[in-house]
């Protein structure tokens, strides 16, 4: 990869002023970000470190809210997120140790991989996502394929998620990257219902609002049948075509549905 | 170039990095800490997995400038003082545990990883935490025995003896 200039800031304000350099871009735990790098897919000319930064490690939950700052790795938030065990569960099943060990919320969430999974469980929650600068709610956050509402410079401070009544959230493994070929997220909070999808639509997360309304009126997994997702926007690619990954989009929402706690 | 000190194995070390200078180049390069190898160079291999702080990750895909001041542990310290084999090192001989051994130091960096925080693992919760350590030689089987018997649990014996 191309050399950069490397900053180790002590401060959530000295990264935000080492961000306002022409080509700075915020490095997380950097397990997307290097490989990328490495490929000269980017070539930040500098890197703000935010993982060293220990304001904003943590996890936190009061009066229903789960807090995660948005350099807290998903090691961590599988191991400390008891609240929302569904977030938890979600945390503990992406990449593989190594990876979630280094691996940051706020890092997947700027990124927003189509098929990464915490996309899934913050607009599946309807989670905020607090930056240096404002507080985005999750549905206007994920703009579309690889892009966010976050403007230049603009850092990912932490994350507060409602916590459902009932949470889960179900990963089809694409094995050889292990992120999500499909993956479901679904949430009760009372008798309304949240289903966000990763992996399958090409313009990156979406909640699926066909399965919404049934499953606010009816939460069963029976509550899905019959319902179809059109197959036109989603992805297709070798490991799936766009009709079988609307498939998936159903069964992994009825099995969610089934295994929610 | 900066200068980066890391304790490494116990002992401090230390080499002037670029910053785009991976870990794994620090320790193999310019270390001369071989035993940590570098398989896929894309995070998905695991061979390269050595332990920050006492956590596992994949030293191809973490900046050594980043770690400045950390604690390090690779294969080369996990053998006992008196350099035998430590008890999974050698729980991977006796099992078959390998077979043209690129992915060994990886594996065992894991599996020491995983016995510390679980130190009696079931055979399934073994595999699941080598999902980001791929073997292409022994289809596992050996590795997870040996990661199971060095945990103190009974396993098969190996069909050869």
């Amino acid at each position: 990869m191309y050399d950069f200039d490397l900053v180790l800031p002590a401060s959530v304000a000295e990264a935000a002023a080492a961000m306002k350099a022409d080509g700075a871009q915020a490095l997380g735990g950097g397990q997307t970000l290097l490989p990328t790098m490495k490929q000269r897919l980017a070539s930040p000319e500098v890197l703000v470190n935010l993982s060293g930064l220990s304001e904003l490690v943590g996890v936190s939950s009061a009066s229903g809210t789960l807090s995660v700052g948005g350099a807290t790795t998903h090691a961590q938030v599988a191991s400390e997120a008891s609240d929302f065990p569904g977030l938890a569960d979600l945390a503990n099943h992406i990449g593989d140790p190594a990876v979630r060990n280094r691996g940051t919320i706020g890092g997947s969430l700027a990124n927003n991989d189509p098929a990464a999974c915490y996309p899934a469980g913050a607009l599946g929650a309807g989670a905020t996502i607090v930056t240096d600068k404002r507080e985005i709610s999750a549905d206007d956050f994920f703009v579309d394929l690889f892009e966010t509402a976050l403007e230049e410079g603009e850092i990912v401070t932490g994350v507060n998620f409602p916590i459902p009544d009932v949470s889960n959230y179900q990963k089809f493994v694409q094995p050889a990257s292990r992120f999500a070929l499909v993956g479901v997220f679904v949430a009760r909070f009372g008798s309304t219902v949240r289903v966000a999808v990763t992996g399958a639509s090409n313009g990156g997360v979406f909640r699926w609002s066909d399965a919404e309304a049934a499953l606010s009126k009816d939460f069963s997994a029976d509550a899905v049948n019959g319902l179809a997702i059109a197959a036109d926007d989603l992805i297709a690619d070798l490991h799936g075509s766009a009709e079988y990954r609307a498939h998936l989009i159903g069964v992994l929402t009825r099995r969610a549905v089934q295994a929610a706690s | 170039m900066p200068k980066i000190t890391m304790n490494i194995n116990g002992r401090d070390m230390s080499a002037e990095v670029e910053n785009r200078t991976l870990l794994a180049t620090m320790l193999r390069e310019k270390l001369h800490l071989k035993g940590t190898h570098v398989g896929c160079d894309t995070s998905q291999c695991g061979a390269c997995v050595v332990h920050v702080n006492g956590k596992a990750v994949k030293s191809c895909t973490i900046f050594a400038s980043e770690l400045d001041g950390a604690t390090v542990d690779t294969i080369e310290g996990q053998a006992n003082t008196d350099g035998s084999l430590n008890v999974i090192q050698q729980a991977f001989q006796d099992h078959h545990g390998l077979q043209c051994g690129f992915c060994t130091p990886g594996m065992v960096m894991s599996a020491a990883a995983l016995l510390k925080d679980n130190p009696k693992p079931s055979e399934a919760e073994v595999r699941e935490y080598l999902e980001g350590n791929i073997c292409r030689c022994t289809g596992y089987q050996g590795i997870v025995n040996a990661i199971m018997a060095a945990s103190g649990q009974d396993v098969p014996s190996v069909a050869a003896e």
